[in-house]
């Protein structure tokens, strides 16, 4: 009765699924171990098999294309299917990526930050923000994914109240209305789409949606999409939860956030707007802002210059890099907004080059953090010889964001400002080129503090951070110099998923059977990916 | 409170039947309405009208700290477990199917154990956040709160970045 299937095929088959699913069932187990140590390893292992798993899948991807996966074993437009695509691998590496990195490195940021008693629940929270993320991306139900978007959306609520100062508390609350409003928007949105199609499957919406496109529903609720999702994102004028957030989490949640989170809500925008939505072209009937330019692309551009230049002036590092991110989003959504081949390249693989630069800039503030204390400009007279390793790489980070030759930030310029130019918008370019501009004043304060500066002579001796932290830092600010020179992954992996994402049919959809399920697995295959209701 | 004694009288009395209740929904909740969330609230809810007349320090006593945060992550596991036994026994996640010979029952069998983990958890919760805002959610565990020691780095600065900044 039992297929008696061997354990590899098992795996194989159910992969899309344990990305998931793995993280969620390791975040209780946590609980219940006590010691700090063994959480962090465990929660550790963890990370390290989603990132097998995320890698594993890429691959197959690669290999065979688009495939889904059926929750239960119910068929796509009734039950929940799980579909990994092109752009889903390229977000799942990342975010797992990220998540394994910036765990090697919280063991002693965590231990310094967090209350002991409270370090178990932290690593709790932190798998289940990775199982939201995670299940964002695989997901291919619209409802299904606002239940991930909860799932991160509270747990990193959580994570940022986490933080000593208690100023993180009314952070956190900040965060939870904003946050809470963006997911209520967006689940208003589908419970509109759901109200004219009467399905929640991505796929099967955008095959019914072109039918009832002209209504004042869906434009109600793209409305509703658009505003949802970009609270979500932090995009300009809805941002104001973004700096406190950063500012007052603990240094760990900190760099995990900025690297994934917002991520993935530009993901989502992405996915909502360019497939389920993309065959009535939702993205490209949004209002037009000033002459020709689109609402987005709009507030992307107000963003990239308004986020550098208040930074310029934030004493407080962690605020400063968070404002930062504000102008990095900014990037993003303009690459997106220009709906080219080339700009969605440029949009996409800017998002994962940004999640390299952050990752190490936030993982170097926190090792700060760790051996000298609040990381403001004013203190660190000379911190690049006080702690040269961990400035080092942050300096690979700071010259990456400005877009040095060399780094992955001059990739992603390069492909905008490409983007940009090939489609005549020179207000565009010139926009990503002042506020580059606008980030070589904001790091250059920091660097002359760091460098060119002598530590106080009553300065405490400060030693550089435990080895833990800095392999991860010193990899990931390796990355960014690697990917900047070696461009075949990022913007090979950005490239397909763009051509992709723009050019989505719902016919043209993906297969609805693992393709490695029926080939390995002894002919008892097509028995057991049956129908929810027939096994036998 | 000693001396409210129909409160007390009736609540001892009504606790019973809302604690049965919340099992009826909980295990009928396959035929008809409601399920793990529903009588998970309803169980809950005894345990709050409890704590509303005797106290949070006797409501401790019934619902320890030590019962309620683990059944928050046993509920979870019991759920998530379900997903993986049906991955082992070669079905899809969650498919009930495979649970048992007959696909029916074990349809049945799946929808009882994970509503039983969502019950399980949504009950923990409802009472650990309810006795956390009545105030009594005991610290007795306080321990050494002393994070520098372990990596070895400087306590002084630990200190100085429990300062605020005043931005």
């Amino acid at each position: 009765m039992i297929p008696s299937l061997n354990a590899s095929t098992v795996l194989v088959q159910n992969l899309p699924a344990l990305q998931v699913v793995l993280p969620l069932f390791a975040a209780p187990l946590c609980l219940f171990m006590r010691p700090p140590r063994l959480a962090w390893l465990f929660a550790l292992a963890v990370a390290g098999a989603t990132f097998a798993i995320a890698v594993v899948l890429t691959g197959t991807v690669q290999q065979v294309g688009a495939f889904s996966y059926e929750m239960g074993g119910w068929a796509a437009p009734w039950g929940i299917e799980y579909v990994i695509d092109p752009l889903d691998t390229l977000m799942l590496c990342l975010v797992t990526g990220i998540a394994l990195l910036v765990l090697i490195y919280a063991g002693p940021s965590v231990e310094a930050e967090i209350p002991r008693r409270l370090i178990p629940q932290f690593y709790v929270l932190y798998l289940l923000c990775l199982t939201g993320l995670l299940g964002m991306v695989a997901t291919g139900d619209v409802f299904n994914l606002f239940v991930f978007l909860e799932i991160s959306s509270l747990s990193s609520y959580a994570l940022v109240a986490m933080g000593r100062d208690p100023r993180a508390l009314t952070a956190a609350y900040r965060y939870l209305i904003l946050g809470s409003l963006g997911a209520t928007f967006y689940v208003i949105g589908i419970g509109l789409l759901y109200m004219m199609t009467g399905t929640l499957n991505m796929e099967d919406l955008a095959r019914r949606l072109p039918e009832v496109a002209d209504t004042r529903t869906i434009s109600v609720a793209i409305a509703f999409l658009a505003v949802g999702l970009s609270l979500k994102l932090a995009l300009f004028p809805l941002h104001k939860w973004l700096p406190g957030a950063y500012t007052h989490a603990p240094s760990v949640v900190t760099a995990f956030l900025a690297a994934t989170a917002t991520k993935v809500a530009v993901y989502v925008l992405v996915r909502i707007f360019f497939t389920v939505l993309g065959p009535i072209e939702a993205f490209q009937t949004l209002p037009v802002a000033v002459h020709e330019t689109q609402v987005v692309s709009f507030l992307a551009i107000v963003a990239m210059l308004s986020g550098s230049a208040v930074a310029i002036f934030q004493p407080n590092l962690k605020r400063l890099f968070a404002y930062s991110s504000i102008a990095q989003i900014g990037y993003m959504m303009l690459g997106i907004s220009m709906v080219s081949v080339t700009g969605m390249t440029a949009g996409l693989v800017h998002m994962v080059n940004h999640a390299m630069m952050k990752g190490v800039v936030f993982m170097a503030l926190g090792a700060i953090v760790l051996r000298v204390g609040r990381p403001r400009i004013e203190r660190l007279d000379g911190i690049g010889y006080r702690m040269p390793v961990t400035f080092a790489a942050f300096l690979i980070a700071a010259l990456s964001l400005i877009g040095v030759p060399g780094t992955v930030g001059f990739i992603s310029k390069l492909y905008l400002i490409k983007a940009a130019l090939a489609d005549q918008h020179w207000i565009m370019a010139a926009a990503v080129v002042v506020s580059s501009c606008l980030a070589i004043i904001y790091i250059w304060r920091i660097l002359e503090v760091a460098y060119m500066r002598s530590p106080p002579a009553d300065a405490p001796k400060v030693r550089e951070a435990p080895l833990v932290m800095l392999v991860p830092l010193c990899a990931l600010a390796l990355a960014n110099v690697y990917f900047g020179l070696d461009t075949r992954y990022t913007v090979g992996l950005a490239d397909s998923a763009a051509e992709f994402i723009l050019n989505y049919q719902p016919d043209a959809g993906p297969a609805f059977e693992h393709p490695l399920f029926d080939g390995g697995a002894h002919g008892q295959a097509g028995e057991t990916s049956g129908q929810g209701g027939g096994h036998e | 409170m000693r001396l409210y004694s129909v409160l007390r009288t009736s609540t001892k009395l009504l606790m019973p039947p809302i604690m049965l209740f919340a099992l009826y929904v909980q295990f009928h909740g396959d035929y008809g309405p409601g399920g793990g969330f529903q009588a998970g609230v309803i169980f809950a809810v005894a345990f709050i009208v409890f704590t509303l007349i005797f106290g949070p320090v006797r409501a401790r006593q019934v619902a320890p700290r030590w019962v309620t945060t683990p059944m928050c992550a046993v509920g979870v596991l019991l759920y998530a477990g379900v997903g993986l036994a049906t991955l082992l026994m070669g079905g899809e996640y969650l498919n009930y199917n495979v649970l048992a010979h007959d696909p029916h029952h074990g349809q049945h069998l799946g929808i009882l154990l994970v509503e039983l983990g969502v019950g399980i958890t949504v009950w923990a919760v409802m009472v650990s956040i309810f006795l956390a805002f009545v105030g009594h959610d005991g610290d007795d565990e306080e321990e050494d709160d002393d994070p520098a020691s372990a990596w070895g780095c400087d306590e002084g600065t630990l200190i100085d970045a429990r300062e605020d900044d005043r931005a």
